[in-house]
């Protein structure tokens, strides 16, 4: 009878149904500084939509996080794993990008700052509902409850913003979307490069500049760190993430324009065998079909040349 | 009773079937598949699937409002009509092409609206349909959607507008390339008219058609074909959509290779 009835209970009680499905272990990777190294994946049911890395900065004066990940529940998990290290509040949240795998977790950190760059604000108010939905698609129970919740604080690239013994550099940059934040921790040397930089796993496209892409890790690379967080990938102590990312787009551009040049389409060019140098990238054959569906219609647009009506 | 029952309904099928061709069973097994034929191929059609009719495309849309596919069949002799559809979109046909001096190969993007088999029939001069495929699939949209340009005023001083390029494929053959500037609405987007380019016509400038193609409503915005032409030269492009405007451009022949 009490087996029953506990059975009753586990299957009502709101806590059963709110059983956080993320395992997240904070991996430590310089003083004070950690990392939740997602899946080197696409999002699916499966992975929960965990395929990101989301970092936080203990310091004297709280926890600073940078990225809340892809749901609300992600977002929560976060908060209970960072409880499990420190025992300061989370007083600061900064958000790389707009894409949905670094802020859909905000949720979970509406008590304190959110920090973007204006450009990520705006995308997030403008599209975060479409974001969110094709989130729902994706990845599905995993986002239950999740809303596109935008940052409420702008923050300027170039600024510097001291926690305790940690001055942190906001450096605005822009190319993987329109506004991307890297972070660099003067401290601790550690640079959080968010989407700008990806290791071992096919850098994304959907919003990319790519000239301006490359130009801009050109300029991250000749900056001073010690560590590396890429935005999907492992944690490295040197720029290999910066170096891997620079060549995979320098090589994809000049792919696409050979390829308008010769008057492919499209499909053709999705089919093509990959360079061998590239196959070890994680889900590079799906990610390079969709950086042709991304970018080659602007670029076949500059080799379509107009012509006069008789 | 039940097994008597269903006898009677074996054998009616049976007896129905003699005199008709019949209908492949769908490699696909989509719902569709009989209705596709009855409605794009006809009744009566003889149809064969073929490995040789090939529908490339990455096999889910990025885009639901411009999926790239190709459908080409280098080693199938004689096509005369090819006969492209998506069987669970809301406009199933998406385009007919008669390559009269050109390759059965074409590449184009369409509006998807949920995951759908797109096929390629083509009819070889036998009057047989030879039928390839692929699923793709797709989180929806493309054909419900407003065009960009329905949300714009610029597209009417462009509309018509052409763009294109050529490049030698061998002797007289060409890829010949081209993009024209037109919203391509379905109908389905609340109050906005179905509005699309209907025929467009390759022909030599002395006026020898090579190859006529026949878009649908499911043609993504502004659109971009390639084919292969079996010439080389310049090629004189005309066209018109369903309210009557006509466009027309030559293409400059390809450099030598």
């Amino acid at each position: 009878m009490t087996r029953w009835l506990w059975l009753i209970a586990a299957l009502t009680s709101p806590l059963a149904a709110a059983a956080n499905p993320y395992d997240l272990t904070p991996q430590r990777v310089a003083e004070n500084t950690y990392v939740f190294v997602g899946a080197l994946e696409h999002f699916s049911y499966d992975n929960l939509g965990n395929i990101v890395n989301t970092g936080f900065i203990v310091t004297d004066e709280g926890v600073v996080v940078i990225d809340t990940g892809p749901s609300r529940l992600y977002g929560e998990a976060m908060r209970v794993a960072i409880a499990g290290v420190t025992d300061q509040p989370v007083v600061q949240v900064y958000i790389t990008h707009h894409h949905p795998d670094h802020y859909l977790g905000n949720q979970a950190f509406a008590d304190v700052d959110v920090g973007a760059l204006a450009g990520t604000i705006k995308q997030i108010r403008d599209i975060g509902g479409d974001l969110t939905t094709n989130m729902y698609n994706l990845v599905g129970g995993a986002m239950r409850g999740t809303e596109s919740l935008p940052p409420t604080q702008e923050v300027t690239g170039g600024s510097r913003v001291t926690f305790g013994r940690h001055e942190l550099e906001l450096i605005g940059m822009q190319g993987h979307t329109g506004a991307d934040l890297a972070i660099l921790d003067h401290r601790t040397g550690v640079l959080f490069a968010g989407d700008l930089a990806f290791l071992n796993r096919t850098p994304t496209t959907p919003n990319a500049d790519v000239a301006t892409w490359v130009e801009g890790l050109h300029t991250l690379g000749q900056r001073e760190f010690e560590t590396l967080v890429p935005g999907h990938g492992p944690v490295r102590d040197d720029a290999e993430a910066i170096a891997q990312t620079q060549a995979y787009l320098s090589w994809l551009w000049r792919n696409l324009n050979a390829a308008a040049r010769h008057g492919l389409d499209m499909p053709e060019i999705m089919m093509q065998e990959l360079p061998y140098r590239w196959r070890g990238l994680a889900v590079i054959t799906p990610e390079f079909r969709r950086s042709v569906s991304h970018l080659y219609p602007d670029i076949e647009a500059g080799v379509l040349e107009p012509v006069e009506s008789p | 009773m039940r097994y008597l029952t269903r006898m009677t309904a074996a054998s009616l099928w049976l007896v129905c079937a003699v005199g008709m061709a019949a209908i492949p069973d769908d490699p696909l097994e989509s719902p569709q598949w009989d209705s596709m034929v009855a409605k794009h191929l006809g009744e009566d059609a003889e149809i064969v699937f073929d490995d040789r009719v090939r529908v490339l495309s990455a096999g889910y849309a990025e885009d639901a409002m411009e999926t790239p596919v190709m459908v080409e069949a280098p080693d199938l002799p004689d096509v005369e009509s090819v006969v492209v559809f998506a069987d669970l979109n809301p406009i199933t046909k998406i385009l007919e092409y008669y390559p009269e001096r050109a390759a059965p190969t074409l590449s184009f993007r369409f509006k998807i609206q949920q995951a759908t088999p797109v096929r390629a029939a083509m009819r070889t001069a036998d009057g047989v349909w030879h039928v390839g495929g692929m699923w793709i699939e797709a989180a929806g949209g493309g054909c419900t959607a407003p065009s960009v340009a329905a949300g714009s005023p610029i597209w009417e001083s462009r509309l018509g507008e052409i763009s294109g390029k050529a490049w030698a494929r061998g002797p007289e053959r060409e890829r010949l390339r081209f993009r024209v500037v037109h919203p391509m609405d379905t109908g389905l987007a609340a109050g906005i008219p179905v509005f699309h380019i209907t025929d467009v016509t390759l022909a030599t400038p002395a006026g020898e058609t090579l190859a006529r193609l026949k878009p649908f409503e499911p043609v993504s915005e502004n659109p971009v074909i390639s084919v292969d032409l079996r010439y080389r030269g310049p090629v004189a492009l005309s066209g018109r959509d369903n309210n009557g405007n006509r466009f027309a451009a030559t293409l400059p022949a390809p450099a030598a290779p």
